[in-house]
């Protein structure tokens, strides 16, 4: 198992379905560990209610069919499925909404779903989703991607009610981004990484609230180290390779 | 316990193992190939494939052996390439023995005659060599580089085409600070002595990976073509160095300018840093409002500010 999720941090994350999907008929034994600790790509479908977009994920499926948080219906119908309680559904119906919007601002587009559950403890989990597609074709709005994608997964834990209620926030980001034109040629990167935050927060400014902005956060930070450390790395590999005259040092030692 | 899936044939284990083998990063391959056993649980299988995936993924990342005997690097590529395992060195003139797998040079022997260009190309040949061997030491500071004949070596003298091949390669492998890149590239330099000009196509291809908790590659790559005067072997060098250095400095630019709009630009495209209203999203607030629509409209008519204030 280790050295599975060994190969899932060498392999070019552009092939994380290829290399998931090749270690789950290695390895069959291990298929609910990998799925519960591998991220993949998010998947869309359409409701046939509501029309919207919505994401597919784990925590929407029972058994071949996926819950749309619009209509709250299964797709394909699925009789004695489980649903969130009516006060669980409310809070989802309210998420949603303000999700939408939350992704306007920051994504500019975009599609998004949030799907609760209750658990054994009391308290409730809650999953936030993102799926962008920046590229030209897609919903960029500069037109500088050939091809782009973000899916961002946030999942949260949340404790049981009290004045003071625990936040346990897990949020992965995964990208994928290539520009290309002919002086420059192709430029890709790519990659995921994954984060966790924790929280006690007071229950009286609001669930939403409150893990709205845990969400908000730590996206924003996620987003921050991909941009400064992750992709900063990568440049100064490069230039470590073929340093520019009129750099001096450079921090990479040799091994 | 019983699992409903059929289990692999040898042959579909085998395939899988190929495609993590090929496809693993610069410099990663035992790193691969060592989770990658633990994950089969069969050797002969591992075995099979790795006779196979290695020289594939050795050739395509011209990877650089030291050669016993302290004769320095030699590059593993397909234009180097004899017969299995043995590769050229053309700058010592010698043959080297190569173990895929372990990564090493097992032997060293001298060429023989009919594996060496004739006279009159080896004046070109080793004139371009001694040019590049300048400007790579230049401009990688770990790396080698070589100079092949893939066409024509046995042309004796002018009246006739022939093609040298270029192929430099610097690699860095930092496994403790979780970082590994590669710099790869080609020049195919074609000599046509019908118009006495040469024409040159270059392939750059760039690789980093860096994967403290985390997993990000780039993969970068870029075409190009040229064209000088077809002269004398030292004036012919000099020109076609000169060729290469320019587009490759050009090319380093331009990665230095991609990245430099990564995070103003191109990013952006995927998710801002900050929403369009350039402030934090008023979470605090929407327990007031149930409908999308009308944090939408109290955005649109700009009173965030009222929002935020109470």
């Amino acid at each position: 198992m280790e050295a599975a999720l060994g190969l899932m941090r060498r392999m070019p994350p552009r092939h994380s379905e290829t290399t998931l999907s090749a270690l789950l008929s290695l390895l069959p034994g291990h298929s609910s560990d990998l799925l519960s600790q591998v991220d993949l790509p998010l998947q869309v479908s359409s409701d046939v209610v509501s029309g919207q977009k919505f994401i597919l994920c784990e925590y929407n499926r029972d058994a071949d069919s996926y819950r749309s948080p619009w209509s709250n219906k299964y797709h394909p119908p699925l009789e004695d499925a489980p649903y969130p309680s009516s006060k669980l559904r409310q809070l989802e119906i309210e998420a949603n909404d303000i999700f939408t919007v939350y992704c306007d601002q920051y994504y500019e587009g975009g599609i998004s779903s949030v799907y609760m559950w209750e658990d054994d403890n009391e308290g409730f989990v809650a999953c936030f989703l993102v799926k962008k597609d920046g590229s030209k074709t897609g919903q960029g709005r500069r037109g500088y991607l050939e091809e782009g994608t973000w899916d961002a997964i946030h999942v949260i834990e949340v404790g049981p009610d009290e004045e003071v209620t625990r936040y346990c926030l897990t949020s992965t980001v995964m990208l994928s981004l290539t520009t290309d034109d002919v002086s420059s040629g192709t430029f890709s990167l790519s990659g995921s990484i994954r984060r966790q935050m924790n929280m006690n927060l007071p229950v009286a400014d609001g669930h939403l609230s409150n893990m709205g902005k845990m969400i908000e956060e730590l996206e924003g930070k996620l987003r921050n180290s991909l941009d400064q450390v992750y992709f900063g790395k990568t440049r100064e590999m490069v230039c470590t390779l073929r340093p520019s005259n009129e750099v001096v040092h450079m921090s990479l030692p040799s091994s | 316990m019983a699992e409903e899936e059929t289990e692999l044939s040898d042959q579909q284990k085998k395939g899988i193992a190929k495609w993590f083998l090929i496809n693993a990063p610069a410099g990663e391959i035992q790193y691969v190939a060592k989770d990658l056993k633990s994950v089969l649980k069969d050797d002969d299988v591992y075995n099979e494939a790795a006779a196979v995936a290695f020289p594939i993924y050795n050739k395509s990342h011209l990877i650089y052996l030291k050669m016993p005997g302290g004769y320095g690097d030699v590059l593993v590529t397909p234009y180097g390439e004899l017969q299995d395992n043995e590769y050229l060195d053309p700058k010592t003139a010698q043959v080297v023995i190569v173990d895929h797998v372990k990564q090493v040079c097992k032997r060293v022997r001298p060429a023989t005659d009919e594996e060496l260009p004739s006279p009159y190309i080896e004046e070109y040949r080793y004139a371009l060599e001694a040019e590049l061997l300048k400007y790579a030491a230049e401009a990688y500071p770990k790396g080698s580089c070589a100079v092949y004949c893939t066409n024509g070596k046995d042309v004796e003298g002018p009246g006739s085409d022939f093609e040298l091949v270029v192929v430099i390669s610097a690699a860095r492998n930092s496994p403790h600070n979780f970082c590994n890149g590669s710099w790869r590239a080609i020049w195919n330099i074609e000599f046509r002595d019908d118009i006495q000009v040469l024409e040159l196509k270059g392939k750059c291809q760039v690789g980093a990976h860096y994967f403290e908790e985390g997993n990000v590659q780039l993969d970068a790559k870029r075409e190009c073509r040229d064209s000088t005067m077809f002269q004398g072997p030292d004036d012919t060098a000099t020109a076609v160095v000169h060729l290469i250095r320019r587009h490759e400095n050009e090319y380093m630019a331009s990665l230095e300018g991609s990245y430099f709009d990564l995070s103003d630009n191109t990013f952006k495209e995927l998710r801002r840093k900050l929403p369009v209203t350039r402030t934090l999203f008023p979470w605090h607030n929407t327990m007031q409002f149930n409908l999308k629509r009308e944090i939408a409209e109290e955005l649109r008519i700009g009173e965030l500010h009222d929002i935020k204030r109470a």
